[in-house]
């Protein structure tokens, strides 16, 4: 690891402040992406501005329907607060299955989603719940928020504060994990609404996570997984590599779309 | 330049080290605990395993000044007064361990999912919750058995006397 300068903030404020006045300054959460990026020296910030001892950005908060996730919460408090569990399990399924153990007790939501790795799991739940990503200056609907690979809306020195969104009817995610990595190979998170039905698929796009209509609109007119068996994904827009051909993932998506809806 | 202070195995010590020095290498050269391992460069093998605060982590991938201020365990930590935590000897009973190089990050991973599960463990929660830990002797089989009986033997008296 190159060499780096550590500051810890005590708020959103001041860690904004200390992100702002450093070049090269990156803020660091978990760091379960991060230090390892360091580590293998394909990151080399000359400043970390650490987050994980600022209060206002940890915690979850329920209310009714309406969902709030601090920024800097690890994996293993979604997966296990009770709170959650009563209104949108699909979630705390989703965090209980990123990495192992250690993993999910050090790294955090507002790291997952602000690094938009494409085969990270955070990000199918955001688009498919629809949330908003409540960041130091403004918030972003996750329609907006994912632009590319590793690439979000965020802005040079934004900070995420919080996740917010409304829980749906039902919702459940399904993943076929890399063997090794533990990533998804494909994710497929489906959320239904009042309003209407979204699903979100990780892993798979070449573009990173994306919607699909098709099998919006089969979920909307009968939430059966017979409904999504029928839908097929252009190969053209997916990933290839050495884990998994494009076609493959087209099939996953299928598989894991269905499994998505049973386990709702 | 960084001062690190931390509660280690119940005591207060404190060293200097460079921003970018990781948890694992304080513990190891500044502290003289050579008990945690390193086993890899990815963090996917669990050998560097201890307690920060109470959770289990991969002390190979925080720095330590991140760590600074914080209560660790490590495996020279969990055996009281000279006899082997339950977990250690259940890896002895049930010969968890050949090399013995993953064993201390697997010890403290055990101790974290039996405290954590309280009792409600079975084996396919064990074999789930070792997935950030590799072993590259054992095939496993004998860990499982190991962490299992340690489970019953630190929740299963309890149990008893709830049923
Ligand atoms: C062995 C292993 C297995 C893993 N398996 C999975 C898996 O199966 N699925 C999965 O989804 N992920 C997996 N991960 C990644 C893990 O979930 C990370 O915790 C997560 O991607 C990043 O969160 P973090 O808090 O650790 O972020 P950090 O590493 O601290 O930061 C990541 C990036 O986000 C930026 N950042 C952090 N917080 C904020 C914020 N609040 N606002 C703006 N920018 C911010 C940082 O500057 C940095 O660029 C794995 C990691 C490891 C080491
Ligand atoms: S040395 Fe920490 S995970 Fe391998
Ligand atoms: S006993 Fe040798 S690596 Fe596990």
């Amino acid at each position: 690891m190159y060499a780096t300068s550590y500051h810890r903030a005590s708020s959103v404020g001041e860690a904004v402040n200390l992100r702002s006045s450093q070049e090269e300054g990156r803020y660091i959460s978990g760091g379960m992406t991060l230090i390892a990026t360091m580590k293998q020296r394909l990151a080399a910030p000359s400043n970390l501005i650490d987050l994980r001892h600022i209060g206002e950005l940890k915690g979850i908060s329920v209310e009714g329907r309406a969902v709030r996730i601090g920024a800097a919460t690890p994996h293993a408090d979604v997966a296990g607060s009770a709170a959650l569990r009563a209104v949108c399990p699909a979630i705390c399924n989703l965090a209980g299955m990123i990495g192992d153990p250690h993993v999910r007790h050090m790294g955090t939501i507002g790291g997952s989603v602000a690094n938009n790795d494409p085969a990270a799991d955070y990000p199918s739940a955001v688009l498919a719940l629809n949330a908003t990503v409540i960041t130091d200056r403004r918030e972003i609907a996750a329609d907006d928020f994912f632009v590319g690979m590793f690439e979000t809306a965020l802005e040079e020195a934004e900070m995420i504060t919080a996740i917010r969104f409304e829980a749906p009817e039902r919702a459940g995610y399904a993943k076929f994990a890399n063997p090794a990595s533990r990533y998804a190979l494909t994710g497929v998170f489906v959320a239904k609404f009042t309003s209407g039905v979204r699903v979100a698929v990780t892993g798979a796009g070449a573009n990173g996570v994306f919607r699909v209509p098709e099998m919006e609109a089969a979920l909307a007119a009968s939430w059966s997984p017979e409904s999504v068996a029928g839908v097929s994904v252009d190969p053209g827009m997916l990933m290839s590599d050495m884990h998994a051909t494009s076609e493959y993932r087209a099939n996953l998506v299928r598989v894991m779309a269905k499994r998505a809806v049973q386990a709702s | 330049m960084a001062k690190v202070t931390l509660t280690v195995n119940g005591r207060t010590m404190s060293g200097e080290c460079d921003d970018r020095t990781l948890l694992v290498h304080f513990i190891r050269e500044k502290l003289g605990l050579t008990g945690t391992h390193v086993g890899c460069d990815t963090t996917q093998c669990g050998a560097c395993v201890v307690h920060m605060d109470g959770r289990s982590v991969k002390s190979c991938s925080i720095l330590a000044v991140q760590a600074s201020g914080s209560t660790v365990t490590t495996i020279e930590g969990i055996a009281a007064q000279g006899e082997l935590h339950p977990v250690q000897a259940a890896f002895n009973q049930h010969h968890g361990l050949q090399c013995g190089f993953c064993t201390p990050g697997m010890v403290m991973t055990a101790v974290d999912m039996i405290a954590r599960h309280g009792g409600a463990l079975d084996e396919a929660t064990v074999r789930h919750e070792l997935e950030g830990n590799i072993c590259r002797c054992t095939g496993y089989h004998n860990i499982v058995k190991a962490v299992l009986s340690a489970n019953e033997e630190m929740h299963g008296a309890a149990r008893q006397a709830a049923e």
